[in-house]
């Protein structure tokens, strides 16, 4: 099992025995576990849904360094699930929000801010002052940054994931356990990853992963109880049903099996398909912009306005469009007349780039899409319709 | 012979494509014929297990009650009755991907 274990004699102050009592006068911990606590260095990759409760409770527990890795500021929609971050924290610094909040908590907490993005250059030198990393990142590339820059450092990597209601959590790159690229050794295709928020996650469900996260954290530095290695768990919060499995090391894993190809850390970009910040699926179709689309429209010129998003969003905002959900779209497209020029919209301008791809194939010759979606639309035509 | 049942389990992303459901019942004897025989009532979600080539999508692991198959015989993994398969995709989020278009 992956015990961290300290070199750095610590003592607790009289404050410190206090704060810590319901720790110390558990056996499972007691002094010489909160002295581990003490000890301890955990790395912290985001300030988010995943990493605000992780943090928090980080923090509360005594762990004695946390690092915390973002260069994000915090934004209106964060508050709905990242709650170590404030109404009136928006606009700030994520790091300076969380740093408030944790050293409010526990002023003997030795935090280090890194305001960064994680990457290929500086994860093996941020991660070399820390025993234990706890990703809780967003997207693919990081993902496997996080996980390849664990194995190469030998550091555990405790992991946690998110989708709507649904979260997986798991503890990789330990020493015998299996790593994220065991699991999962190429990521999707970013052609199937849409950059519309078609997603959306229950605001709650980062907390309840994020504290898994927390547990399995304490576990590893305590060197109790039986850590996620080797199993995935998967939590359905809608069901509130918990299942495990199996885990296996690959001996052919391309970061941690036998004969390891990847050494060093690579262009997770790349690696993931994605090319710099651009969005790849809108290439090639033709555009529009919304402020043109405007000025067509009060000249009260023949555009047919379709929208593929999904009933719900709709019904957050619309600008009056037919809508036909993308994944409809096909079953319903006699509904469109072909002779008439098309404007298709969704959120962003993912969905509605592929439904104008699929139209042209299927024949339609006058179809355009909205670029940036409904919100560029709030943001730079009608302040009246609410972002999202 | 009669065809053991199993439940299929649908993680999130895919649900749209099932009629919303969170697992569906299918009678076959290998992963192979469950997927085929899920496919066949969901047709829609061919595109999203399956690349064009007829090869299943490298980010979606599928499991036997808790094992992985591709430490078993892969989609040749035997089912019996009241067995669970798991279709597990990637996720990475955070509030904004999905693996599945």
């Amino acid at each position: 099992m992956a015990t961290i274990t300290t070199k750095i004699p610590v003592t607790l102050s009289k404050d410190e025995i206090l704060r810590y009592s319901r720790h110390l006068i558990m056996p499972e911990v007691g002094m010489e576990g909160q002295q581990k606590l003490k000890a301890a260095r955990v790395l912290c990759i985001g300030t988010g849904g995943l990493g605000s409760p992780l943090a928090l409770y980080l923090a509360a527990a005594g762990v004695g360094t946390l690092g915390l890795v973002d260069f994000d500021v915090v934004d209106y929609t964060n508050l709905q699930r990242q709650i170590i971050h404030s109404t009136a924290d928006v606009g700030r610094k994520k790091l300076d929000s969380a740093a408030d909040k944790l050293t409010g908590i526990n002023p003997f907490l030795n935090l280090r801010k890194f305001d960064t993005r994680l990457s290929s250059e500086n994860a093996l030198e941020i991660f070399r002052d820390f025993d234990i990393i706890a990703d809780g990142t967003d997207n693919f590339p990081t993902r496997y940054l996080v996980n390849d820059a664990c194995v190469l450092t030998g550091k555990p990597n405790v992991y946690g994931s998110i989708f709507r209601f649904e979260g997986q959590a798991s503890v990789f790159a330990t020493e015998d356990g299996p790593c994220y690229r065991c699991l999962y050794p190429e990521p999707p295709p970013p052609g199937l990853v849409p950059s519309c928020a078609e997603g959306g996650v229950l605001g709650i469900l980062p907390g309840l992963v994020g504290v898994m996260q927390a547990t399995e954290v304490i576990k590893l530095i305590l060197g109790v109880g039986e850590p996620l290695i080797g199993r995935l768990l998967l939590i359905d919060a809608l069901g509130m049903k918990f299942r495990e499995l199996k885990l296996r090391k690959n001996p052919d894993c391309p970061v941690c099996g036998t004969h390891p190809t990847v050494t060093k850390l690579i262009d997770y970009n790349e690696f993931c398909g994605i090319r710099g910040e651009e969005k790849p699926v809108a290439n090639g179709v033709p555009e529009i912009q919304v402020e043109e689309l405007k000025r067509r429209l009060d000249a009260k010129e023949d555009l047919f306005v379709l929208d593929v998003r999904e009933p719900h969003e709709y019904q957050i905002c619309n600008i009056g469009g037919h809508l036909i959900p993308l994944n409809d779209l096909p079953n319903r497209v006699s509904e469109l007349d072909s002779s008439r020029e098309i404007v298709v919209h969704c959120k962003m301008g993912g969905r509605s780039a592929k439904a104008v791809a699929f139209l042209q194939q299927a024949g339609f010759k006058k179809v355009h899409n909205l670029a940036g979606g409904i919100n560029a639309w709030a943001e730079r035509v009608d302040p009246k319709v609410p972002k999202y | 012979m009669l065809k053991p049942m199993s439940k299929i389990h649908i993680p999130t992303p895919l649900r749209q494509y099932v009629g919303k459901q969170s697992t569906v019942e299918v009678k076959a004897a290998t992963v192979g014929e469950a997927l085929s025989a899920l496919l066949v009532q969901h047709p829609e979600l061919r595109r999203h297990l399956y690349t064009e080539e007829g090869k299943l999508r490298a980010f979606v692991n599928l499991y036997v009650n808790d094992e992985d198959i591709r430490y078993l015989q892969k989609e040749a993994t035997e089912v019996k009755e009241g067995d669970n398969i798991s279709i597990v995709p990637s996720i990475a989020g955070g509030a904004e991907s999905s693996p599945f278009s």
